[in-house]
Formats: C-alpha cells, sequence, structure tokens
C-alpha cells in the first residue's frame, strides 16, 4: 500500500485555493518552522458565508493536501459551520492519513479556526 | 524488462510509468545484471548446505568459501576474517557488541563514537548504554567530519572501542579512517568502523588503515539485500548475535545464505574492479549537480565539498520541507530522499544535519541524491534543470519562506 491515499496525492499534487487574498477578512496562521510544518488561511466573508478561501503552507505533501482538503471543505459555507469543522472530517475527506500524518489535519482544523477567531475579533473591533 | 526503469536510456525525466531517473543509490542499488546472474544461478544450481559433507552440500561449501576469499581480496584480509550477515546493520550490532563485552571484561566501560553515525550504531550504543557503558559521541565540524586529533584525545585508559563510520549516508562526508587507525592501533583500543557507504565505492585496506572491524552491506554497490560482511581481525573477539549452529566459526549460526552471498561477492568484486572509473564518472554528475543546485538563492550544499563520497549529493533549502520536495521530483521522474522529519518518520529532522550545524527548520528542507554507475550526464542536466523549478514552486506558496521575503524574518542560508 502507498504511503498517501490517491486522494491525498490528488490534492497535494493539484492544490486547490492555493494562495493568498488582499484585504482578507480573517487570516490564521498556525504551526512553527521547528516543527516543519506552517499553515496559513486567508477568509472572504460576506454576511457570515465564507465566499472565498485560500491557503499557503510549508510542509510535507499531507500538510498541503489537508490544507487544500480543509478549503474546499468551508468554502460557500457559513461560518458557524466551518467553526465546527474538525481534523477527523478532513482527514476522512482524504480518504484517511497515516498515522504520524493525523496532526496535519489538525492543523488545518486549527488554521481555519484561527482565522475564523481573527475574522470574529476584527468584526468585534469594528462593531465596538 | 524491468532494468529499463534504471539503466541510462535516452530518454529521460518522464512522469511515473515510464523511465524514472533512480538517484537514491545510497538507500538501495538496483543489482547489477552480472550479481543477478550470480544469485540465480547459485538458487538453481548450489542448493546443497554448505555443512553438509555430500558432493552437492560440499559444492556449496566452495562456492562459499569462494566468496569469502572475493570478499577478503577486496578489503586486503584472510577469509577467516570475514563473516557473513544479514546485513550492515547486523553486522554493527555484533562488531560493537562483541568489543564492548570483551571491553567489559578487562573493566573498559568506554565507548568512544561520533554523533553523525547510523542508528544501527546509534541505537546498538543506547543499548549498551543501559548495561552501563559511558558512551560519548564525538561531535562532529560543520562539513561532518571528526579529526584524528579528537579521537585521540577522547582514548582513555578504559575506551574499549573506538566506532568511526567511513563515510556518511547522508552527507557523503568521508572520515579519515586511516589516521584514526593508526592512532587507535598505537593506543591498543579496537577500532570498528561502518563502512555500508564507502565498500564498493572508496579503496578500503583493512590492514594497511588499521581497522579492527569493519561492516558493509551488500545491497549498497549492486549486490543482493538482506546479506552483509562484518570483518574481525585474527584476535578480535567475536560473540555471536545467533546462537545455533557453527556456521561463520561458530559466530553466526543459521544456514547459509549462498545466492545472496555469493551475489554480494560477485557484485564487490566488480565494483572494485571498475571503481576508479566509476568514481570518475560519478564525481563529474556530482560535480555539475552540485554546480547546478548551488545556483539556486538561499541554499547550502550538506558535508564536506572535497572529503566527499563520489556518488552524494546533498543540499538543504530554505523555506521548504524535504518531503513534499521528493513527492514533486519522484512526479518529474527523480527519485531522491530527504532528512526531513516527515521523511525520517520521527518528529524531528535527520539527526546528522542537526550535528552539522543546520537549525530545525533548515534541515526540514534537505534533499539527497546519490548516484551509481547507471547515472548519466544527460539526468544531471535534467535534474538541475527540474529542481530550481520545483523548489521556486514550493516556495511560492511557503508563509515561511514569504516572511523571508517580505523582511518580516531574516534569511538564515546566503
Amino acid at each position: 500500500m502507498a504511503l498517501y491515499s490517491e486522494k491525498v496525492m490528488d490534492h497535494f499534487k493539484n492544490p486547490r485555493n492555493l494562495g493568498s487574498i488582499e484585504n482578507a477578512d480573517g487570516i490564521g496562521e498556525v504551526g512553527n518552522a521547528k516543527c516543519g510544518d506552517i499553515m496559513k488561511i486567508y477568509l472572504k466573508i460576506d454576511n457570515e458565508i465564507i465566499t472565498d478561501v485560500k491557503f499557503e503552507t510549508f510542509g510535507c505533501a499531507s500538510a498541503i493536501a489537508s490544507s487544500s482538503m480543509a478549503t474546499e471543505l468551508i468554502k460557500g459555507k457559513p461560518v458557524s459551520e466551518a467553526l465546527e469543522l474538525t481534523n477527523k472530517a478532513v482527514a476522512e475527506a482524504l480518504d484517511g492519513l497515516p498515522p504520524h500524518k493525523m496532526h496535519c489535519s489538525v492543523l488545518a482544523e486549527e488554521a481555519i479556526n484561527d482565522a475564523i477567531k481573527d475574522y470574529l475579533s476584527k468584526k468585534e473591533k469594528a462593531n465596538s | 524488462m524491468i532494468y529499463c526503469m534504471y539503466y541510462p536510456t535516452k530518454t529521460v525525466g518522464k512522469k511515473r510509468g515510464t523511465v524514472m531517473i533512480y538517484t537514491d543509490n545510497a538507500a538501495t542499488t538496483p543489482i547489477s545484471p552480472s550479481a543477478a546472474q550470480t544469485f540465480t544461478k547459485c538458487l538453481n544450481e548450489v542448493y546443497g548446505n554448505p555443512s553438509s559433507l555430500h558432493s552437492i552440500g560440499q559444492k556449496a561449501a566452495e562456492v562459499l568459501f569462494e566468496a569469502r576469499q572475493t570478499v577478503a581480496q577486496c578489503l586486503n584480509c584472510q577469509p577467516r576474517e570475514i563473516y557473513f550477515t544479514s546485513g550492515g546493520s547486523e553486522a554493527d550490532n555484533q562488531a560493537i557488541r562483541s568489543a564492548a563485552h570483551a571491553g567489559k571484561k578487562k573493566g573498559k566501560l568506554h565507548i568512544i563514537s561520533t554523533s553523525v553515525e547510523h542508528h544501527a550504531v546509534l541505537h546498538t550504543l543506547d543499548r549498551l548504554k543501559d548495561e552501563g557503558f559511558e558512551v560519548q559521541l564525538l561531535e562532529v565540524g560543520e562539513t561532518g567530519l571528526v579529526t584524528p586529533q579528537q579521537v585521540a584525545d577522547a582514548i582513555r585508559e578504559d575506551t574499549c572501542l573506538v566506532s568511526v563510520m567511513y563515510a556518511n549516508n547522508e552527507i557523503g562526508t568521508v572520515m579519515p579512517i586511516a589516521e584514526i587507525g593508526e592512532i587507535c592501533r598505537a593506543r591498543g583500543v579496537t577500532f570498528h568502523t561502518d563502512a555500508v557507504q564507502a565498500a564498493g565505492h572508496l579503496h578500503i585496506d583493512v590492514s594497511k588503515q588499521n581497522i579492527d572491524m569493519l561492516s558493509l552491506s551488500g545491497h549498497k554497490f549492486h549486490g543482493p539485500k538482506g546479506v552483509g560482511v562484518l570483518y574481525a581481525r585474527k584476535g578480535v573477539a567475536l560473540e555471536s548475535l545467533i546462537d545455533g549452529g557453527a556456521q561463520e566459526r561458530g559466530k553466526r549460526a543459521g544456514t547459509e545464505n549462498i545466492p545472496a552471498i555469493a551475489a554480494m561477492a560477485q557484485a564487490l568484486k566488480e565494483a572494485c574492479s571498475e571503481m576508479d572509473e566509476v568514481a570518475r564518472q560519478e564525481t563529474a554528475i556530482r560535480d555539475r549537480i552540485i554546480q547546478g543546485l548551488s545556483e539556486i538563492p538561499h541554499s547550502i550544499l550538506n558535508g564536506d565539498r572535497d572529503k566527499r563520497l563520489p556518488n552524494n549529493v546533498s543540499f538543504c533549502f530554505e523555506g521548504i520541507e524535504g518531503e513534499s520536495l521528493l513527492l514533486m521530483l519522484d512526479e518529474k521522474g527523480i527519485c531522491g530522499s530527504s532528512g526531513s522529519a516527515c521523511t525520517s518518520g520521527s518528529l524531528d529532522p535527520s539527526h546528522v544535519l542537526l550535528a552539522i550545524g543546520r537549525i530545525h527548520e533548515i534541515a526540514h528542507g534537505s534533499l539527497r541524491l546519490s548516484l551509481s554507475k547507471y547515472n548519466t550526464m544527460e539526468e544531471a542536466e535534467y535534474i538541475i534543470k527540474t529542481v530550481p523549478g520545483v523548489v521556486e514552486y514550493l516556495r511560492s506558496f511557503s508563509p515561511l519562506w514569504k516572511d523571508k521575503v517580505s523582511g518580516k524574518n531574516p534569511f538564515i542560508l546566503k
């Protein structure tokens, strides 16, 4: 059996939503260089709907695939729904990750949470 | 025919399923046609047990002896000093444990090695630490070298073993083995070298170089996997790791793997006979790749520029991670290796890259390309045309890289 599922390889080789968004409504960044994984998520939000999402990732194939899949899973979804995205859902959508790569899906979940938190705090500031 | 995957062809760098450039020969090499021929011939024809007294058994004993002679000639030692093992790891384990336990009988519990050894050595030493041995790992310089002086300074009255690898598997640095051997011999300390990456690639002479014990592995010089050699100089006590019959002078039980042993001997003989010519060819290709990849901004060559295996290229590229680099290169038809955490199967990147001073972030972005006689200059050109584009692509969406470009964080490599 290959290390990665075909879906992981597909998202690694053809990452969806790669890039950044200028004037993003929320930006999240998690991970660190020492551990070899950094994920950055950019959100465009209109009326509490994620209308656009982009990512940039430093990391291994499963980190790139996890970011790509996570962005696909929240694109077009309400913010409240995106907040409920779990790492398990990301891994399952990729037809599974090897046990020692599960942390990549955790990072994807955390990056999205971080970006939404950024959006919510910006919104709060704007309203206050 | 499967050979077409490995051997030089006119088409290089096509996608998976067609032609691949195999530059991961430090991991393993394709078997040479003559070794494969020896293997299958023995498998079919030399089926006897060398311990059997009848003619079929004795035919096998003859083949075994010839193989032992061949290996002994390649290393310049006596056939009786050659012990066949299951590979380099077993040979390392047996050599180190034997020397340590022989030392313990004399109250000597101090072992000297280096921080860049293969895990077969380091993990064996860890086990010995648990048994009460004091293990001193010499630090290496920024090119991965230990100096003979370091060894001389570290030797104590109670030192029972010095184990220094011949050439490093990741960064290709070749250690000053003859000089270390001379020091150890003069001080009466057993000297072992893990020569897995060197055998069949560099001129080894255990007698001249004062080597007491040496490990090698068949599949690193176009022989089969699952077979290796422990050379132990006459008079060096060995303990067996596998108990049973009296094979290998009672030091390694189990019916001998004749096809693998004979094929390994054939491969080693072949490698030694064409060593200079292959080294010249590999060095030219290696240097072309090093020159080409050095053009990539914010990259660095790992290992010593001159005291280097003819077939090793090792680089770190800032801002990217090695596993994704490897898999992208695989897509482009290039097989290499990396010392990133993701490829090492642990949370930390290669201990060798850390030992030569690469910080974690840089060590994650490593690439090793290791050549064989089957690589060509045409492949080198394809590699140096392809790698920069892949590095650039991965950097284009690396937040780590972008923060350096924007000036938010400093670059680490020039």
